[in-house]
């Protein structure tokens, strides 16, 4: 039996793994959560609708603009608003940016997992360039509250296209050089090669989703099956992986960093003038009944349920974290690889347990 | 033994003793500052001038720390065990030359002296891995000791190579055997194989498995703090500048270098100082650059790669002594096998059963109704 967690160096926040070993091998792991719960749900039961957002910044505190504009989408859905166009092309590209901050942070903590200590280096310093970026739009560097219900707090400064122009290109190289360290080192590769592979029917049964689930060559991205805001004008591709392993799981993440620039560069190409928020009162009150929403976090499925029953609160807040649900798959996963192996494949589900215990 | 002696080999010893631990400083800020220049940062510079005093504001901090004593351990073997590893790696020095005739005691069996002695700070890891009674630390300890049986062959045979060629296990005549052409040119696979299985005995980048910090927390050294940590962290790095220091002596012609000569103790010191340094650097720089391999990679790579070529190394010497070969031919037909092995392993890999290493892009507008 070892204990690994809640304190350890590679359980990516206060995780806890009670693993059997015989040896160095797993045989049994038993996952436990709830280290970091703070009622996120029931806490937003007893605010108003404007200020529920920020309480979902901190559900998956690396992909905060995600998370805010899938709540955003569930109350105007409920309240069936409608946004102005321009706030649209805003929250896409930010949310786009803020899917590349969060894998390149999982690139960085990956290479770490496995022992490779400059990956993260590169990493954290083209992730710096979009904190900065984020500081200049929204006034903070993590916990923004920018994206509001009705559009986003305020328009974007003057030299936002320049300074996106000059990121944009940035990043692209920061993206190559993390990419030719780490991705086909010959350790790498025997590290996280055919290490945790599951199946594309697993994986749909265990209710993975995002990259973790696309890994294993299942092309389910919401952004494209349902697309919603203004994500049908794109031109993108879904990199899916074909073994279900670490490395794919790894590598779909890479793509995807490259497809989201491509987004966000035709979005500043089509983005046009005008006004960023429609207006409204800072006490909503939307209609009696029932929406769930879903969209597509870094990390998967972000579902919202949200049960309004005409007052300035919600009623009941219901999130489906993809985190939580992609942990689902743990066991099956590291079970018989090697101690090594568990760090390994843990790392590569990318987890954040700010989602997982809300 | 005259009273005159002991204070002679006293002094020497407290003189090691003194310049390693120099050497160990100026190895802890050369680490900090090289790989914080591969990782784009610049590395220590607020401690003195170009940060030079830091490792003195660490070996600092580390002693004024509290030393912290678990409740669970076993307190004997628990203080003893940073001794143990520290005495040999500290033992080696004693016979590894740093010039002609600067030594404190040149033996005839020198090599032989050494190798077995590296060998015994091994037995400090599994102690202090079992006497601190913590799982990773057990788990670390063993590693060390399963470490140990791969790599240990490979080196011992290397090195036999090298003390066939030289006729010599006296460090000091191996390097005189090196004075027209350096043993790297005449066994480069010898040489290769020195490197790699000496890496893995120092326990660091790729091979840093035993106090892999991702996963066992740092092994052996967990419930360690204070002055007892900083123990370890000493015989750790001497025994990387000790591993640097046998390379530069087997395969680079020690204080040797064309056109120096060979007897003056001050230029040898520093032809040997640059060369130790430049090895120890290319350690950093792996570890600046590799992730870790497995335990059981490395077995793998340890028995099926390396010993077999330490095997085909001693024979293929022993074959070119035997019939007078000269040392060019033995030369390349070493790096003949050591080339021709990294092609055999990269045609098998380019070949590998599924060698799936893409990922596709997937368009939906083409396709998804019937995928789903």
């Amino acid at each position: 039996m070892i204990n690994m967690g809640p304190q350890h160096p590679s359980t990516h926040g206060v995780f806890r793994m009670v693993m059997a070993v015989d040896g160095e091998v797993v045989v049994d792991v038993e996952p436990h959560i709830g280290y970091l719960h703070r009622g996120s749900e029931k806490l937003a039961e007893n605010e108003l609708y404007v200020q529920v957002v920020t309480l979902f910044d901190r559900l998956d505190y690396i992909s905060n603009l995600n998370n805010e504009m899938v709540f955003c989408r569930t109350v105007e859905k409920l309240m069936d608003l409608a946004i102005p166009e321009r706030a649209e092309y805003l929250r896409i590209i930010l949310c786009e940016l803020n899917r590349v901050a969060s894998h390149l942070l999982f690139v960085g903590t990956f290479g770490l997992d496995t022992g490779a200590m400059t990956p993260v280096m590169y990493t954290f310093r083209e992730r710096e360039k979009i904190q900065t970026m984020f500081e200049m739009v929204t006034g903070a560097r993590m916990m923004h509250n920018y994206i509001r219900i009705g559009g986003v707090k305020n328009d974007v400064p003057k030299d936002f296209h320049r300074r996106m122009q000059d990121l944009i290109s940035e990043l692209r190289q920061g993206i190559d050089e993390a990419d030719r360290l780490l991705s086909f080192n010959e350790i790498f590769l025997a590290r996280t090669k055919g290490i945790g592979t599951i199946t594309a029917e697993k994986a749909i049964n265990y209710g993975m989703s995002g990259p973790s689930l696309r890994a294993s060559g299942v092309p389910m991205d919401i952004r494209k099956d349902e697309p919603y805001s203004l994500y049908d004008r794109f031109d993108f591709g879904i990199p899916i992986g074909e073994n279900g392993d670490s490395w794919d799981r790894y590598y779909v993440r890479v793509e995807e960093m490259r497809q989201s620039l491509k987004i966000i560069e035709q979005a500043m190409e089509q983005i046009s003038d005008g006004p960023t928020i429609t207006s409204t009162r800072l006490v909503l009150r939307p209609p009696k009944g029932e929406v769930y929403v879903r969209g597509e976090n870094p990390r998967g499925e972000l579902g919202v349920y949200l049960v309004s029953d005409g007052t300035d609160k919600p009623y009941r807040v219901k999130v489906r974290p993809p985190s939580f649900c992609n942990l689902m798959a743990l066991k099956e996963l590291i079970k018989d690889t090697y101690i090594a192996d568990s760090v390994v494949i843990l790392g590569s589900l990318d987890i954040v347990l700010g989602e997982v215990d809300r | 033994m005259s009273l005159l002696d002991i204070l002679k080999t006293v002094s020497a010893v407290m003189g090691v003793l003194t310049v390693l631990s120099v050497v160990v400083l100026s190895l802890t800020l050369l680490e900090r500052k090289f790989i914080g220049r591969i990782q784009m940062r610049r590395g220590p510079n607020r401690v003195g001038p170009f940060g030079i005093l830091q490792p003195v504001a660490d070996a600092v901090k580390l002693v004024a720390k509290e030393d912290i004593l678990p409740s669970w351990v076993d307190r004997g073997v628990y203080w003893v065990s940073p001794l143990v590893v520290f005495v040999p790696t500290f033992m080696i020095w004693v016979t590894i030359p740093v010039a002609r005739d600067l030594v404190i005691r040149n033996m005839e069996m020198g090599l032989f002296y050494i190798i077995a002695f590296s060998v015994l700070s091994i037995v400090g890891l599994v102690s202090a891995g079992w006497a601190s009674a913590n799982k990773y630390a057990v788990i670390g300890g063993f590693r060390a000791a399963a470490q140990l049986v791969s790599y240990e062959i490979p080196i011992i045979l290397s090195v036999l190579a090298i003390a066939m060629l030289a006729q010599s296990l006296n460090l000091e005549k191996i390097v005189d055997a090196q004075a027209s052409l350096p043993y790297i040119f005449i066994q480069p696979l010898g040489a290769f194989l020195f490197f790699c299985a000496g890496l893995a005995e120092l326990g660091r980048t790729p091979f840093d498995i035993h106090p892999a910090e991702s996963e066992v927390v740092g092994g052996p050294y967990v419930e360690y703090s204070g002055a007892h940590w900083s123990v370890f962290f000493l015989a750790e790095y001497i025994n990387t500048f000790a591993i640097a220091a046998l390379v530069t002596l087997l395969f680079l012609g020690g204080w040797l270098f064309p056109g120096l000569p060979g007897n003056v103790a001050v230029t040898g010191v520093l032809v040997f100082l640059i060369k130790t340094y430049m090895v120890v650097l290319v350690i950093f720089w792996f570890r600046g650059t590799y992730p870790r391999l497995r335990i059981d990679q490395l077995m793998t790579l340890g028995w099926k790669i390396l010993v077999p070529l330490a095997f085909l190394n001693v024979v293929i010497t022993a074959v070119a002594l035997f019939y007078g070969f000269p040392a060019i031919i033995l030369g390349l037909i070493s790096i003949s096998i050591l080339i021709g092995t990294f092609w055999v392993i990269s045609i098998r890999m380019r070949t590998a059963p599924k060698p799936v290493y893409t990922v596709r892009l997937y368009d939906p507008t083409l396709e998804v109704l019937d995928a789903r």
